[in-house]
């Protein structure tokens, strides 16, 4: 929530496990090495998956953080 | 470590195809190999002229069951089709179908959906799963 410079938003509200990380997947894509993605879900899943699918691609879990059932995460390409 | 997924398809209910779809598009989006051989009634799943009809569901799914699967659809799931086509445009996902499964439903490739890579027999299927992880659903 503050002045992190990120390009791409994905908003993945609503949509069921596996969605989330797809939508992830290819937002990174479209990113260069360095830049920041920020993902919004609402699958509870996400509090694990998104730890892990940045642990398992190498993309940086940069800022998380959750409010009113929402989900937010910033990732880096790496 | 190889990490290769294979899962192999048996089931041709919706309910066990989501599910296998899901497994294989988490495995896609974390950058794994994944390989789905296709039999049986998996395989007639797969038949261009009924992949998107309605293919039921397993008997334990029951009448509650079914409203609540029938309600994830209505609420925007993805069917089982789309996810593992997205699977496919993020990741490396190979579908093959069971060559003798083929045989027994009298089926040519080009009865099949376009989702489907192509056609290999059992011994294919191991030597491409190599030492990974094999799911059979």
């Amino acid at each position: 929530m503050n002045n992190l410079d990120i390009k791409v938003k994905v908003d993945a509200s609503g949509l069921a496990c596996p969605l989330p990380i797809l939508k992830a997947t290819q937002a990174i894509r479209t990113v260069g090495p360095g830049e920041l993605i920020e993902v919004v879900a609402t699958d509870p899943g996400s509090v694990k998956d998104f730890p892990a699918w940045a642990g398992s691609t190498g993309h940086a879990l940069v800022e998380s953080d959750s409010a009113n059932g929402k989900y937010r995460f910033v990732f880096r390409h790496k | 470590m190889d990490e290769t997924i294979s899962i192999v398809l048996f089931s041709g209910t919706d309910d066990k195809l989501q599910a296998a779809a899901v497994l294989a598009a988490g495995a896609a989006a974390l950058g794994r190999p994944v390989k789905i051989f296709l039999q049986y009634w998996a395989l007639d799943a797969f038949r261009a002229d009924r992949i998107m009809t309605d293919h039921g569901l397993v008997p334990e799914a029951g009448a509650a069951g079914k409203a609540a699967v029938d309600a994830a659809a209505k609420a925007g799931q993805a069917h089982w089709t789309e996810t593992l086509r997205m699977a496919k445009e993020l990741g490396e996902v190979d579908i093959q179908a069971c060559s003798a499964s083929m045989d027994i439903l009298k089926l040519q490739q080009s009865d099949l959906d376009p989702l489907v890579d192509g056609v290999e027999g059992v011994a294919a299927f191991y030597i491409n799963a190599g030492e990974g992880q094999i799911v059979f659903i």
